[in-house]
């Protein structure tokens, strides 16, 4: 039985959802081009997360199995309302800023996949604890890639300058390709790379034979 | 109309520039069999699931739309993602049961994706792109069938480029999952050019 630290650190660094089970990629990277819509963004998805987990928990012995995955969905969906009208009162601009990756929530893969994999068989303490695991996991994968493309796209962290730019009679020019949807998937595949060859385990098989090590054998 | 068809295609592509349907994108890309009939799978479902959400959204849910029943202040929009996942939901299933029961070639072929792309965000996002854009029932068709059309193309090309990567030599840790951010990445931004270039 893995103790309820395992269940919260482990989805950290060691089984993150987005470097090792490459899910809930979408909005990763697409919220990530400035620091306060990443923060935004992983504070939503891990309400969304801890909530519906342990809804889904609590009631995991009255959903009927054949129809488990629509009112998974139904959940979610009701909670992704939810925060989607709150940003919109209170966060009104980040909100816009967000556009429509605020609704995606809905069909981020972690969610469903925490409630289908682990909420619906576990009591509903672990499932919170999973779920905060899980959701701070992918909160720092967030905050990591936000600060590289900020800190590299404008110079600034949360429009605080932190590398004075050419056109302030600094030294640094800003890489206006840090705003571009590209730069976002070599970072995360960076991020992928350094922390697969830290974590030797994680490092995926490889599918094919080569002719030398064929000749060896 | 063709400008909004090119444009969903190529230049806003929704795999590559918005990064929706990631998901499935990096986990169904390894062979160029089976990306082909998940790209044709999403084509199918973009192509009823956007304008039935366009004819929903504009018939029920927008503020006014029940003026007509003498109630011009009901203002339901905020159902908007229950009802639009609710639909996508039906609409795979029914596709299901419709492919099953009269085409069972094709949901032998079909079949297995069709589940996958409940939770694609590619469908949902086209869908609320649709809203966000204004796009009328016309156009939505046709921003539908572009849509669809370009994620096929970004994952039909990423499988068949996976394909040759098994003959290379990639260092350990960037094996798998990281090369395909990294080719992913160069995709994009061959992509992205039709952006700024103007076709003729």
């Amino acid at each position: 039985m893995t103790t309820p630290r395992r269940i919260l650190l482990d989805p950290l660094v060691d089984a993150n959802p987005v470097t090792l089970h490459l899910l809930g990629i979408c909005s990763a990277l697409a919220v990530t081009t400035t620091l306060d819509t990443a923060l935004t963004m992983a504070a939503a998805m891990t309400v969304v997360l801890v909530l519906s987990s342990l809804t889904i928990s609590a009631i995991r012995s009255q959903i009927p199995p054949a129809i488990r995955l629509i009112v998974q969905i139904t959940i979610i969906a009701s909670l992704v309302i939810v925060i989607d009208q709150m940003l919109r009162a209170f966060l009104y601009e980040i909100s816009q800023r967000l556009s429509i990756f605020v609704g995606l929530i809905v069909t981020n893969c972690i969610i469903l996949g925490r409630a289908e994999a682990f909420a619906m068989r576990n009591p509903p303490l672990p499932s919170l604890l999973d779920a905060l695991g899980n959701g701070a996991g992918y909160s720092l994968i967030l905050i990591a890639v936000a600060v590289i493309r900020e800190l590299l796209g404008t110079g600034a962290l949360l429009g605080i300058p932190v590398l004075v730019t050419v056109e302030q009679g600094g030294w640094f020019q800003p890489l206006g390709f840090m705003a571009l949807a590209p730069s976002a998937f070599f970072i995360l595949g960076g991020l992928v790379w350094a922390l697969r060859s830290l974590r030797r385990d994680q490092i995926e098989p490889d599918g094919f034979v080569r002719p030398s090590q064929e000749i060896d054998q | 109309m063709s400008e909004i068809f090119t444009r969903a295609i190529f230049a806003d592509n929704l795999a590559l520039s918005f990064f929706l349907g990631m998901c499935t994108f990096l986990a169904v890309s390894r062979k160029v069999s089976t990306a082909t009939g998940l790209g044709l799978a999403v084509i199918c479902v973009q192509l009823i699931t956007v304008p039935l959400n366009n004819l929903i959204h504009s018939h029920l849910l927008m503020p006014g739309a029940w003026a007509w029943l003498g109630l011009p202040e009901v203002d339901l929009h905020f159902l908007r993602l229950i009802t639009f996942i609710g639909l996508i939901a039906a609409t795979v299933q029914i596709l299901e049961m419709i492919l099953d029961r009269f085409f069972p070639a094709l949901f032998g072929a079909l079949g297995i994706y069709l589940p996958l792309l409940t939770v694609n965000c590619a469908i949902l996002g086209g869908s609320l792109f649709m809203v966000e854009r204004q796009y009328n029932l016309g156009e939505s068709v046709v921003y539908a069938a572009g849509t669809g059309i370009g994620w096929a193309l970004a994952i039909m090309a990423l499988a068949a480029i996976r394909e040759r990567l098994a003959y290379s030599d990639v260092p350990p840790a960037l094996r798998g999952a990281g090369m395909a951010f990294v080719v992913t990445g160069l995709m994009s931004m061959g992509f992205s050019v039709f952006g700024t270039a103007a076709l003729p």
